[in-house]
């Protein structure tokens, strides 16, 4: 097991070089440079300084080296928009916000969705499965940000029982949640309905309720664990990606966590940034991807770890 | 003799997406204690959905229709329980207990996610008020009964690092875990190896003699009725055929499917006699005969045959056959 783990992290280590380098040289490809656009304004010899500062001069393998060195010991440099902050820095200030916002509608998306899911795997009224199939239509179909508008629109604006700005308060989690969670809400539920209406067709459900096992019990113990693994795999990776946040949530909800950064970090060149999330995004993937092995592992004995 | 077991006029339909199949039509039999009844026919001749009604393991689709629907003193008909609830509250309390059933496939009836101690367990605390320790006790004491080598480590192991034998022996376990009066046995050997097949008979047999259990036995193999069983119902088309004792049907059968049955086993002292199979296949339930259903593929078949369900013609009080031929005898007699 410990052996499992360490051989795991090692190979996510392996990958995270891997991404490092590919960002790296990629993000170089992409024409202009970090003091185009508004600050084109810089005189000559302004401009020249401080390239020569962040080392923009030098062959890309050097600066490439000199840039892991830094990595390494924990330096990822500072921002080439913002004055003197430290990369780290603000990712540091975003983060908070942006995790615990994931962190909410990560656990509203596996709670309604398992629910509506469960429900919906049982119910024999047409009309619930109807309605359980239209939310998970409207779920995948309908973007966040029309979403987030309408409810915007009708929470915030009409009735004003939701605050709309910011994250100050649990009210604030609300609305951005429920746009966030909409999309991996219709995912679950499709995921829990077709899984347990498939184990409920399995033999062993069958010898479960010859033993005079009553039908819930027969569900909850043996049906909706072997239902829900495909929601696991699906759940690891899921929780990364809400965890660094989403460029359009947050920045319809003004809320200043990191999400917005991985656009703006692009479109400004801000390399030392663009980086730093970069690898902070891959990092995450990466111990999700763990997680769920180790987490479908305990569950279901079959699955063997190597 | 006591019966353990009565079922009268028993029929069984399922709604399907191409229209309702009657799966069991019309079928009364009984089942006496200390019995082993032997029920056989081919695939889809409704032996299987007879006892599944029995132990109430039908799902939503099925429509049981039922005269009668005795188990030692309890009426498990669901057609006399005014509530689907009602009717499952005793079956609760009735399977895993009293009654149990050892189904086909080992490799598909257990959780393979659940350790076997576990599923062992299971119909223990479900009918007693034994404790978790207790339980653990009475499973590891099914599984020396059945044959399992090192209970000890092997009850806090999954399914899947048990061989096929071994996991229809920890099936065999838990439907024995509260010393029922009726087993009904599912095919209990179709996917075993014909060297295991014989050990789980012979465990079957054994059991049942030891805890005075009655038990019913399909199978579509009539080698292994005639060395275990008592009586044999033969079943076709969602009928009962035939029935008589062990010595009735293989040594004077007379319903045209069940002598057909017996040309199809090789006899290993005569090879001089071929085999020979029914031609055909079975009736469609979807659509069912209206005369008897083995008429399309019967070489003695008449007119009548076609036209009407034949009468059930009583040769001897323990052998009763569904043949227009037996009609046709008595009135030449006549």
């Amino acid at each position: 097991m410990t052996k499992y783990i360490v051989k795991r992290v090692l190979f996510g280590l392996v990958t995270l070089f891997a991404l490092a380098t590919i960002t790296f040289y990629l993000m170089h490809a992409i024409p202009g440079t970090p003091f185009s656009g508004e600050m084109r304004q810089l005189s000559d010899v302004i401009r020249d300084k401080l390239i020569e500062l962040y080392d923009l001069d030098k062959p890309y393998h050097i600066r490439y080296i000199k840039y892991l060195k830094n990595a390494v010991t924990g330096n990822f440099g500072t921002s080439l928009h913002r004055k003197g902050a430290e990369v780290m820095d603000i990712i540091g200030k975003g983060l908070p916000y942006t995790a615990s916002l994931g962190a909410v509608s990560f656990c509203i998306a596996m709670f309604v969705g398992i629910s509506l899911g469960a429900v919906a795997a049982f119910s024999k009224k047409p009309w619930i499965n109807g309605t359980v199939a239209f939310i998970a239509t409207v779920g995948v179909s309908v973007p966040s940000f029309l979403v987030a508008l309408l409810m915007m629109l009708l929470f915030g604006v009409k009735l004003g029982w939701l605050p709309m700005i910011g994250l100050s308060g649990w009210k604030n989690f609300i609305m951005p949640g429920v746009a966030l969670a909409l999309g991996p809400i219709a995912m679950i539920s499709r995921l829990v309905k077709s899984g347990l209406q498939e184990e409920l067709r399995q033999d062993y459900v069958t010898l479960a309720k010859s033993k005079g096992t009553g039908e819930v019990t027969v569900v909850l113990r043996h049906a909706l664990k072997n239902a829900i693994l495909p929601v696991i795999t699906y759940a690891g990776p899921l929780l990364a990606t809400l965890v660094t946040g989403s460029f359009v949530v947050e920045t319809m909800f003004t809320i200043p966590g990191i999400g917005a950064e991985f656009v703006n970090s692009v479109t400004n060149r801000d390399y030392t940034l663009i980086m730093a999330l970069t690898i902070i995004y891959g990092a995450f993937i990466i111990i999700a991807n763990i997680a769920t092995d180790l987490i479908s592992a305990a569950i279901d004995p079959r699955v063997r770890l190597k | 003799m006591d019966n353990l077991l009565t079922t009268e006029n028993l029929s069984v339909d399922f709604e399907t997406d191409q229209g309702i199949v009657h799966a069991v039509r019309n079928v009364s039999f009984h089942l006496n204690k200390g019995e082993i009844l032997g029920i056989v026919g081919e695939s889809g001749s409704g032996k299987s959905v007879t006892m599944y009604s029995i132990m109430g393991l039908l799902g939503d689709t099925a429509h049981i229709q039922c005269g009668k629907m005795l188990f030692d003193g309890t009426d498990i008909n669901p057609c006399s329980y005014q509530s689907k609830k009602a009717y499952s509250a005793v079956m609760r309390d009735l399977c895993g207990s009293r009654m149990a059933m050892i189904f086909q496939d080992p490799m598909t009836f257990l959780n393979p996610t659940m350790k076997i101690g576990k599923q062992l367990c299971e119909p223990i605390l479900n009918h007693t008020s034994m404790t978790k320790q207790q339980a653990r006790q009475r499973a590891l004491e099914l599984m020396s009964l059945v044959g399992i080598p090192s209970p000890e480590t092997r009850i806090d192991q999954y399914p899947f690092e048990f061989s096929g034998g071994m996991r229809q022996r920890i099936i065999i376990a838990i439907a024995l875990a509260n010393n029922p009066k009726l087993i009904i046995a599912d095919e209990p050997t179709t996917a075993l190896d014909v060297t295991i097949q014989a050990q789980v008979l012979d465990l079957i047999k054994d059991i049942s003699k030891k805890l005075q259990s009655s038990v019913i036995l399909i199978t579509h193999d009539l080698g292994v009725v005639a060395s275990l069983c008592d009586r044999i119902n033969i079943m076709y088309g969602g009928k009962i055929v035939e029935t008589g004792t062990d010595k009735e049907i293989f040594y004077s059968p007379n319903h045209p499917y069940t002598k057909g049955l017996l040309s199809c086993i090789c006899n290993p002292e005569d090879d001089s006699r071929e085999l020979k199979p029914i031609p055909g296949s079975p009736p469609d339930l979807l659509q069912p005969p209206k005369g008897c259903p083995f008429v399309d593929r019967c070489d003695e078949a008449m007119k009548i045959c076609k036209l009407q369900m034949p009468e059930t013609t009583v040769l001897s009080p323990t052998h009763l056959s569904a043949c227009w031929l037996n009609e046709l005898t008595k009135r030449q007699g006549e």
